[in-house]
């Protein structure tokens, strides 16, 4: 018969295969959500998707243009940007237009996601209200009330 | 595994503008099919070498075969459906690969001991029956090109559903362990409700896209509740008389709360109305209570839910024994070959799962819960994806379908719901029960390919051409 210490591998190997496998399909769930859709990516601008393909550094600095705030300017890191009037946001607005928690930029693998965070007036990328997570190309204007972001690289 | 990676004539990408490539991922379903094989083949070999040993002679042809089998699949898949979702295959063959481990585990127990699973070779058989829901897979892809003109054949297909569900009912000969559900022929017995199953879900589908509104919009609001007009009510009122007499003349508690389940849930998502899982739980509960009442095989089998051991050596016992298999696994199992999951009667096909847990335990029971989540879930992403009504409706009946059969399923194994002789999704010992959810596969991953179908991207064939007898060749 087979030593003991074998068996033991093969008891716990095997368990650990099939959660590896798990996580594998879990990985392709996660890439599925937020790699880009084939309705959602078919939805964004040109200038998005060109902007995309071209690919290299991605946009560092997030700018006010215009608005109370305009001219601000945030350096943009891995963690994602929560803007609206509440003490917490990483921009915080003073905008009776705007909601408490308004919208959310967020960061996956270097591109720039905006999304609405159910705010009461809305948050339009170009002329488009966003409903899910929409890429964010660089110069494309968001606007929240009366303020409005662009990403600059 | 012969699948070319990036052949020029397979890649659709090929065919596309170049700004609006999107991503196909049939790379990934290769690579996570690759890994599924693996599984198989090392749980095959586990199993041979803590048995016996060594590992067994027929390995390299089950290998083999295995391999060969999804590298069909996946080739099919790329040719037909190239934008389908990439993790309905691996997750079915991850599934079928651990059933035909614990068949092919099982078979050499019986060897063994003798016992309770006569000594037959069953993993052999299984794996044909592979084959052939393999072809019956293929078979779909190629002929239903687009899921939409399915629903053109509704009212067919419902015929051909409730012949199919009526059938052993009428013809002799058609018991096996009391239920009523065989249909035999030569040395083989089918099990036509599992394909009456998908008819009937293809029907509800299109039924329901078809009235939806009038049911969900002609309603009395009472007690917060919108309730259906009377007259509305009786689609709902036809399905649970089936799933009634189904019960009365086929003795098979599965089958119909299957059915009755996936109307009740199908009949909700169609029409967003809260009132038709309402009505759906009291006439379940007023069904259930006549039967409990009336039929002294529901009786047993509530009886032995709410206390197994009491009845231990009688209706018990099937239940005791799966609980006990369930203990011995633990958190991490006996490791495979390392159990005696022989001791649970049938543990081929109706307590397949009692076999994982006593082996794999614990964690390896849960990551097989998992794998059928995902599977779940890929089938209602497709379902929120897809444009159209019909589709929709169909691939949320058909993964919601799967889901309930695991549930109670894995709710008779383990003490949580009465034991109702439904088969576990292709883990489980039978042809029909894996052919015809081959069949259902094919459907989700046809759906699935027109739901990520990129807007521009043409189709395999063009939708209105699909009558046309003559191939067109796009330029």
């Amino acid at each position: 018969m087979t030593a003991e210490i074998v068996l033991q591998a093969f008891r716990f190997g095997f368990l650990l295969l099939l959660w590896l496998f798990v996580f594998a399909a879990f990985r392709v769930v996660r890439a599925d959500l937020f790699g880009g859709r084939a309705g959602r990516v078919a939805s964004v601008p040109p200038r998005a998707a060109a902007a995309r393909k071209r690919g290299g550094r991605g946009p560092r600095h997030l700018v006010v243009t215009a608005g109370p705030l305009s001219g601000t300017r945030i350096t943009l890191g891995e963690q994602a940007i929560l803007i609206g009037r509440a003490d917490d946001s990483t921009l915080v607005l003073t905008d009776d237009f705007a909601s408490s928690r308004h919208a959310r930029l967020t960061n996956r693998g270097g591109q720039w996601y905006v999304e609405d965070l159910g705010s009461t007036n809305g948050t339009y990328l170009d002329q488009q209200r966003v409903q899910g997570p929409l890429l964010v190309a660089p110069g494309q204007p968001i606007r929240i009330g009366q303020t409005v972001l662009e990403l600059r690289s | 595994m012969a699948a070319p990676v990036n052949g020029p004539g397979t890649d659709p990408r090929a065919a596309l503008a170049p700004g609006a490539a999107v991503p196909t991922r049939r790379g990934t379903e290769l690579l996570l099919l690759g890994f599924a094989v693996l599984i198989t083949l090392a749980a095959h070999l586990i199993i041979d070498i803590t048995v016996t040993g060594s590992p067994g002679t027929e390995m390299v042809t089950f290998g083999v075969w295995f391999s060969a089998l999804w590298g069909v699949a996946h080739v099919v898949v790329r040719r037909f459906a190239p934008y389908a979702d990439p993790l309905l295959l691996p997750c079915v063959a991850v599934l079928s690969g651990l059933g035909l481990s614990m068949i092919h585990r099982l078979d050499i127990a019986g060897e063994q001991f003798g016992g309770n699973g006569a000594a037959s070779v069953d993993a052999p058989v299984q794996l044909v029956w592979a084959t052939v829901g393999l072809v019956l897979f293929i078979a779909v892809l190629v002929i239903v090109r687009d899921h939409r003109a399915l629903s053109r054949f509704a009212y067919t297909l419902a015929l051909v559903g409730l012949v199919l569900l009526a059938l052993p009912a009428v013809l002799p000969n058609s018991e096996i362990n009391g239920a009523k559900l065989w249909i035999r022929f030569g040395g083989f017995s089918i099990q036509p409700g599992e394909f009456a199953k998908i008819c009937l879900i293809v029907f509800f589908a299109a039924y329901l896209v078809d009235k939806r509104d009038v049911l969900a919009l002609a309603s009395r609001r009472v007690l917060r509740l919108e309730l259906p007009r009377g007259r509305d009510l009786g689609p709902v009122l036809l399905a649970w008389v089936a799933s009634i007499l189904v019960l009365v003349f086929e003795r098979d508690l599965g089958s119909s709360l299957l059915l009755f389940g996936i109307f009740v849930v199908m009949l909700y998502v169609a029409t967003e109305r809260a009132s038709w899982l309402v009505i759906g739980l009291l006439l379940f509960a007023g069904g259930a209570f006549v039967a409990y009442q009336l039929f002294g095989h529901v009786r047993v089998r509530v009886d032995t839910w709410l206390d197994p051991f009491a009845y231990a050596d009688t209706g018990g016992y099937q239940v005791v024994q799966s609980l006990f298999s369930l203990g011995t696994g633990g958190l991490f199992g006996a490791g495979l070959g390392g159990g005696r999951p022989d001791q649970v009667p049938v543990a081929k096909s109706d307590f397949i799962a009692a076999a994982i847990g006593e082996e794999l335990g614990l964690f390896g029971l849960v990551a097989m819960i998992v794998i059928y989540l995902v599977l779940v879930e890929r089938g209602l992403r497709t379902s929120l994806v897809v444009r159209d009504g019909f589709g929709k409706l169909l691939a949320a009946g058909l993964a919601f379908s799967l889901a309930w059969q695991v549930f109670v399923v894995l709710g008779g194994v383990t003490g949580l719901l009465p034991l109702t002789g439904l088969t576990t999704p292709f883990l489980a010992y039978g042809g029909s029960s894996l052919v015809a959810n081959f069949g259902l596969v094919a459907l989700l991953v046809r759906i699935s390919d027109a739901a990520r179908r990129p807007a521009g991207a043409a189709a395999t064939t063009p939708p209105k051409l699909t009558d046309a007898p003559t191939e067109v060749v796009q330029p």
